[in-house]
């Protein structure tokens, strides 16, 4: 008799996304199936990890995130520099986190001059991330996108609220914008539309859902992808058919679990591998849901998830 | 699977009798396609009409059980191929691996994880559920005993792994009254294993090379008269173990292929030799459809992130988990111990309650009705404002409770205080810290 393979017929395809300078570019998106689902359709173009760095040291990192950078942390340019030589970073994301006004609340002119630093200092494409304060993510991701003309950033989040000063300085200064909603499909998709009015080429998006960490919300951000893909793939929802990114770490490292010592939680084991599990676990369902692009910590977590993924796509 | 009401009618006796309970057997029929009517109601079906009815009524996929009493698990009954469409039902068994070749102390260290490694998290236990005892040497008597002795130390379920007859019938006469897993029945020895599995009444898995082996294997038992099987695919690399999952699940849900209609077994175990990797492997299952996971090992980093997938992947998504408001005293507060407020989403609601607890600061958790959500959503939501906040503390009688004036709000939702002390009166404010693991210093330094 034989079985045969129920196979889902798909109508759409996600956008293939160039980023960075031409002179390196990594391209992503371009799925013409669910993820991983390679027996009846393509994922031309694996899902790419970008190691973060922050605008200041950290302050609250367990010991397990700090210790393979406790010597460039204070330097984001040498930081960037060692997850790209020791590492192998695809993709670096600048985390602006001292920016808040609830933490530092550093200048626009000190986030633009580290952003410099850092591109100065790498090859692979820049992610540049505000840290969510509306008034001040506009004010700093403006002047970015314009003192940094020219070096194809991609700037996030870009929210509702700022996407009318953002999107026009990307197509003015010629950067890619990540589009950030809450964990909700339809302000997904209502987002890309806007952006779209503003004249933001599509080639310039990527989707950020919003993301949780394991045990902390990750179920709603993981459904939320998987519906995401659902219309983007089998019901033609041309607005929601952009690359996935996930801005996972922050979310990982900053639960109780991922910072407890050895001592304090002896039924939670090794401290260290419990934070590199924490997190490549995470990384793994977002990958499962539809994830193109995973901004992680770790060395240990992101070498065991670019192992996952060539294993996926392998035979 | 589901009849339509037209296909049901046809099995009826169509005499309109009336006894059922509805004038007519059509009426009853649509009664029974919208599940709001059963069967038994009709006196007159026929016997023939009721196995139709039963067999086209049963779930794609079949539900197992393995084990007794407390810790039965229950794997299978999966009804879509997405969270999102309705709920996964029946979590992912969790499963250690013991060998007969392994030393005391390897063995022993395993029942030992397995017994503390336990979780309380959003008020329930999180913990494995599985050991699968494996016979490497082949060796009837070594079987037995390494049975014996993970039986008297655990009550968790059992999988007997052996593809020799002879050696799983030492291991069932021990355990059979715990109706362990019997892994696995293969093209070579189908018939001892189904024998075996009727005999003992267990569950029975099935091993095949591939998806048609499987089917024909799971054919050939089910006409045999056995239900309860699981299957093993046989795929051992991460992409083809993947695939053969979505098939499985596929098969029993869109085409109602029954050969395929079994919840599955898979085996991170076998498919890599680093740790860190297998359990990652293992999370994988979890999501995709896996029904057990066999680990080499469990050790609280690997299993407790494990435990959070299965529980975050198996929750219920349209009805977040809710606990009900109002006042909690936690470590006997008095009227001068602190008042601290926050959402009811049960998971705010146990990691606050537990940094309250750990501080070991006397004090009183006020628990608004957020509608089960958490306080950052909530508050975006409009369900964690000032006023709501402010009438919920007023009509909880936390007033007469303490003889201070303040109340300590979490550090996200600083923006309420303003409109908060507004709609209190007299009481101050306080914006306690953002995250809950700073609540323990911060209850330390707080005073009346
Ligand atoms: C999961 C999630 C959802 C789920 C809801 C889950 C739930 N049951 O609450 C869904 C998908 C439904 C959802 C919906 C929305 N969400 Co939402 N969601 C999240 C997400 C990813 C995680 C939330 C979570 O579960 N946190 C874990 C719990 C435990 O956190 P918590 O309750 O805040 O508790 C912590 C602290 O506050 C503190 N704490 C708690 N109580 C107390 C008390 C005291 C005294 C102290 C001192 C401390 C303290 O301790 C806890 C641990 O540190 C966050 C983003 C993120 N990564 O955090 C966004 C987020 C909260 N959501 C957001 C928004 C805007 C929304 C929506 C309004 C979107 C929309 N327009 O539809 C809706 C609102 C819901 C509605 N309309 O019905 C925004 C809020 C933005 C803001 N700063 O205001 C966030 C931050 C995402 C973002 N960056 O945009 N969301
Ligand atoms: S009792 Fe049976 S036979 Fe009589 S009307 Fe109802 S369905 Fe028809």
């Amino acid at each position: 008799m034989g079985f045969e393979i129920p196979k889902i017929s798909y109508n759409g395809a996600i956008k293939e996304i160039p980023l960075g300078k031409e002179s390196n570019r990594i391209t992503v998106g371009g799925e013409t199936c669910y993820p991983f689902h390679l027996f009846e359709g393509n994922m031309p173009l694996p899902p790419k990890i970008a190691m973060e760095v922050y605008d200041a040291t950290p302050e609250e990192w367990p010991q397990a995130a700090l210790a393979p950078f406790a010597d460039v942390v204070h330097d984001p340019a040498a930081w960037a520099q060692k997850c790209v030589a020791s590492y192998g970073a695809e993709m670096i994301a600048l985390q602006l986190a001292s920016t808040d006004p609830n933490a530092q609340n550093t200048t626009a002119e000190q986030a633009v001059e580290a952003t410099k630093k850092v591109a100065a200092a790498i090859e692979v494409p820049l992610i540049v991330w505000g840290c969510g304060n509306v008034e001040k993510d506009t004010e700093v991701l403006k002047r970015i996108a314009e003192e940094c003309a020219g070096e194809n950033l991609i700037l996030g989040p870009v929210e509702e609220d700022t996407h009318k000063a953002l999107g026009a300085a990307a197509i003015a200064y010629q950067h890619t914008i990540a589009a950030s909603t809450p964990i909700d499909i339809n302000l997904a998709k209502q987002l890309n539309i806007l952006l779209g009015n503003l004249g933001v080429p599509d080639e310039r998006i990527i989707v950020d859902p919003t993301v949780g960490g394991l045990g902390y919300g990750l179920e709603y951000c993981y459904s939320v992808m998987e519906r995401d893909r659902m219309a983007a793939l089998t019901q033609e929802d041309e607005r929601l058919q952009f690359p996935i990114l996930c801005n996972l770490a922050k979310e990982v490292w900053k639960v109780k679990e991922a910072k407890l010592s050895d001592e304090e939680a002896p039924l939670l084991g090794d401290s260290t591998k419990r934070g590199v599990l924490l997190e490549a676990m995470t990384a793994l369902l977002f990958l499962l849901a539809g994830g193109d692009i995973l901004i992680m910590r770790h060395p240990d977590a992101i070498q065991l998830v670019k192992g996952f993924i060539n294993d996926l796509m392998g035979s | 699977m589901a009849l339509t009401g037209i296909q049901i009618y046809k099995l009826l006796p169509k005499t309109n009798c009336g006894e059922c309970g509805v004038p007519t057997c059509l009426a009853f029929a649509m009664s029974l396609a919208a599940a709001k009517a059963e069967l038994a109601a009709c006196p007159y079906v026929s016997e023939e009409a009721k196995t139709e009815l039963a067999d086209a009524s049963a779930p794609p996929i079949r539900v197992v059980e393995i084990g007794t009493g407390e810790r039965k698990l229950k794997i299978g009954g999966e009804t879509v191929l997405f969270r999102h469409e309705k709920t996964f039902i029946n979590p992912t068994g969790i499963a250690v691996l013991v060998t007969d070749e392994m030393s005391d102390e390897d063995v022993a260290g395993r029942l030992e994880r397995f017994k503390t490694l336990e979780y309380e998290r959003v008020g329930l236990t999180l913990r494995a559920d599985l050991f699968a005892v494996k016979s490497l040497s082949g060796d009837a008597g070594k079987f037995e005993a390494l049975v014996t002795k993970v039986k008297s130390q655990t009550d968790g379920g059992i999988i007997l792994m052996t593809e020799d007859p002879g050696v799983m019938e030492a291991g069932l006469k021990v355990c059979a009254d715990r109706k362990p897993l019997i892994f696995a029945a293969t093209k070579e020895n189908a018939e001892p294993m189904a024998a075996l599995a009727k005999e003992h009444g267990c569950p029975l898995a099935v091993k095949g090379d591939g998806l048609d082996e499987v089917s024909e294997l799971t054919t050939k038992l089910t006409e045999g008269g056995l239900t309860d099987l699981v299957i093993d695919s046989g795929a051992r690399t991460i992409r083809k173990a993947f695939e053969d999952q979505v098939f499985i699940r596929r098969g029993a849900l869109l085409k109602k292929y029954k050969p395929l209609g079994f919840p599955t077994i898979a085996l991170p175990c076998e498919m890599t030799d680093d740790f860190m990797q297998e359990t990652l492997i293992a999370s994988m299952f979890v999501a995709k459809y896996g029904g057990i996971v066999v680990l080499s090992d469990i050790q609280g980093h690997s299993l407790f992130p494990l435990l959070l997938a299965r529980m975050n992947i198996y929750t219920d998504p349209q009805r977040p988990m809710a606990t009900s408001p109002g006042i909690y005293e936690i470590g006997g507060p008095n009227e001068d111990s602190p008042v601290l407020v926050t959402s009811n989403f049960s998971l705010t609601y146990f990691i606050v309650s537990g940094e309250i607890e750990a501080s070991r600061v006397p004090a009183w958790l006020i628990i608004v009705d957020t509608e089960g959500l958490s306080v950052l959503t909530a508050w975006a939501a409009g369900k964690f404002v000032g006023d709501i906040v402010g009438i919920s503390l007023k009509k909880s009688g936390i007033m007469e409770k303490v003889r201070h004036k303040k109340v300590v709000i979490p550090g996200y939702a600083a923006a309420i205080s303003g409109d908060l002390e507004e709609e209190l009166g007299d009481w101050e404010v306080l914006v306690g810290p953002r995250e809950s693991a700073h609540i323990p210093a911060y209850l330390k330094e707080w005073k009346a």
